[in-house]
């Protein structure tokens, strides 16, 4: 078996492990799949009547607007759920348990984001069919549920670095916990659960300049209006930005954590 | 060859040195022990050579291997269990040595072969589908070690393996470690009980605040320290009478609780005739004897200036448990 193939093996095992480690800790999978839900049907149920606002987007739901804001929560928390659980493995020892393997350190991380990555694909699974059973229609039809699907996956792996970097630097549980109000006000400056156009300031100027703002962009439109090429390829580039910063951080995280052990 | 070489081995932190140039060879096939009490410098000399930190100055090799430059050769060949067992709580024994296979570069079938094998080893196939958070003390160790073996590692090293288990675990351990060395596995075991460096170890290496104050087998450490003592309690007369009438027969230490009469004798048990004759002729009636050997609590005492098991027992109260 050559070194690469060997690797992508190290890889998928610790991706599975991770996924099965979300799914065997409630309190992992709680944030992923049942906060994004309960908030989605209490907006939906509540502020429906926001898509009558004059500058709201032509939308056939507020459900349809939505969905797109609840796989960005949800991908947002799986990715800090992932640095928890790495957090987690670090405070336990088991990381030494990796790091005394015969195999490349990174990827014992690309194996937490590939977990984060399924946990992602997971995610936008669960909220298309909720939209789909509750009558919310996909504009673009299945080239657009894909575009969502292949974003989520994308970009729960690009937070998952950020997570994963956050965790490795400080190696505490509590710390990565501690980032989850954050996460949540980052997303409310985004046009994740409200339009840029209908914020008010300074919060409209932070929406438009937020990364999230692109990506939630890029899987909400083929649903409510058709795939936008310029908006598709402004969600890619966020995305990969946001995977280069996390992998760059990750990579320092991790020379400093061999540093002091 | 040796399978592990350190030359002038240091690790600090911040301004803390924690590991203060340390020498030390192992042998192809021994068991080595290395024994401090906690906070000595155990652990991170481990962690270096296991390449989980790296050395602030000095150089050491694994198999060859040195460790900073070499690492993954190093990670190849040595098989780790830590101190406190690096054990997922949601995963199954089987699911943790497969995935120990996996990460080993073992084909997956050949992995689970391996880990049924070592599972049935460890005396755990029955529990090889629980999952760990469920395992004792004893049953968490056991699977920790089985993991380490998973590659059939030249050298394994042992950071305080039966530290907290009760007896009977502590036993199973030793008797898995003897039999790993009678298999050619060289064993670098670190530990703070005296008895299980004594039981185990074909050498000691004494470490105390980040230096190594002794090396040698068991044996030759304690014959360093002097030769066994004759020990008296007397059912009547005095201690200085029976001093009195022992001091030519041997070297006098100073008596304990002031009835305990201690007499050092070169030639051991062959000298205890000489010294009951002395004492029955004398008219000095003796309640008991005993014959003590050097144990290397005095070896650590020698060296150190205290017992080492108290101070780990001191330590252990100190340290606060995670609930």
């Amino acid at each position: 078996m050559t070194g690469l193939a060997t690797n992508l093996r190290v890889v998928r095992a610790l991706g599975m492990r991770s996924i099965r480690q979300t799914f065997r800790r409630p309190q992992l999978m709680a944030p992923i799949v049942v906060f994004p839900t309960l908030l989605l049907a209490i907006q939906t149920g509540g502020a429906g009547a926001a898509i009558h606002l004059p500058g709201f987007p032509p939308v056939q739901s507020f459900l349809q607007f939505m969905l797109a804001g609840a796989m960005m929560q949800s991908l947002m928390l799986a990715g800090n759920s992932g640095g928890i659980a790495l957090a987690v493995d670090i405070e336990m020892g088991f990381t030494d348990r990796l790091f005394s393997s015969p195999i490349p350190r990174f990827a014992i991380v690309l194996g937490r984001l590939a977990g984060t990555a399924a946990l992602g694909l997971f995610s936008a699974l669960w909220f298309l069919a909720i939209g789909l059973i509750f009558g919310a229609e996909i504009v673009s039809g299945v080239p657009g549920a894909l575009i969502a699907i292949v974003l989520v996956t994308a970009c729960a792996l690009a937070v998952g670095g950020i997570g994963a970097a956050i965790a490795l630097r400080t190696g505490s549980a509590s710390v990565v916990q501690g980032l989850f109000p954050l996460v949540l006000v980052v997303l409310f400056l985004s046009s994740a659960f409200f339009p840029e156009s209908l914020m008010i300031q300074p919060a409209q100027a932070i929406a438009e300049y937020n990364p999230l703002s692109l990506v939630v962009n890029g899987i909400r439109n083929p649903m409510i209006s058709g795939i936008n090429a310029s908006d598709l390829i402004d969600a890619v580039l966020a995305i990969a930005g946001i995977v280069v910063l996390g992998l760059v951080l990750s990579a320092r995280a991790l020379r400093h954590r061999l540093r002091v052990g | 060859m040796p399978a592990i070489v350190v030359e002038g081995l240091e690790r600090a932190f911040d301004e803390v040195l924690a590991v203060q140039g340390i020498d030390l060879a192992v042998q192809e096939g021994e068991i080595y022990g290395f024994l401090g009490p906690n906070g000595a410098g155990k652990t991170t000399t481990v962690r270096m050579l296991t390449t989980l930190l790296l050395p602030t100055g000095g150089q050491a090799t694994v198999a060859g291997h040195d460790v900073v430059k070499e690492a993954r050769a190093v990670r190849g060949t040595i098989g780790v269990a830590l101190q406190e067992a690096a054990l997922d709580p949601l995963m199954t024994g089987r699911e943790l040595i497969r995935l120990q296979a996996t990460l080993q570069g073992i084909p997956t079938e050949e992995g689970k072969r391996r880990a049924d094998d070592l599972l049935e080893r460890v005396d755990l196939s029955a529990a090889a589908d629980r999952r760990v958070g469920g395992y004792s003390g004893g049953m968490q160790r056991r699977l920790d070690l089985a993991a380490a073996l998973v590659h059939e590692p030249r050298v394994l090293f042992l950071d305080e393996p039966t530290t907290g288990l009760d007896p009977v675990s502590r036993k199973t351990i030793w008797e898995e470690v003897r039999a790993l060395n009678d298999e050619g596995t060289t064993v670098f075991l670190t530990t703070q009980y005296l008895e299980e460096a004594d039981q185990l170890a074909d050498n000691v290496g004494i470490i105390d605040s980040g230096r190594i104050v002794a090396e040698g087998t068991p044996e030759s450490l304690k014959a360093e320290i002097g030769h066994p003592h004759v020990q008296l309690t007397l059912a009547e007369g005095s201690v200085a009478q029976a001093e009195a009438i022992c001091a030519p027969l041997g070297r006098l230490l100073p008596p304990k609780d002031g009835k305990k009469v201690l007499v050092e004798v070169e030639n051991g048990a062959a000298d205890i005739p000489r010294v009951v004759r002395a004492l029955d002729e004398a008219g000095v009636a003796v309640e008991s004897l005993e014959l003590v050997r050097p144990t290397l609590d005095d070896v650590f005492v020698e060296k150190t200036g205290y017992h080492l098991e108290e101070e780990s027992e001191e330590s252990a109260e100190k340290e606060p448990v995670e609930a």
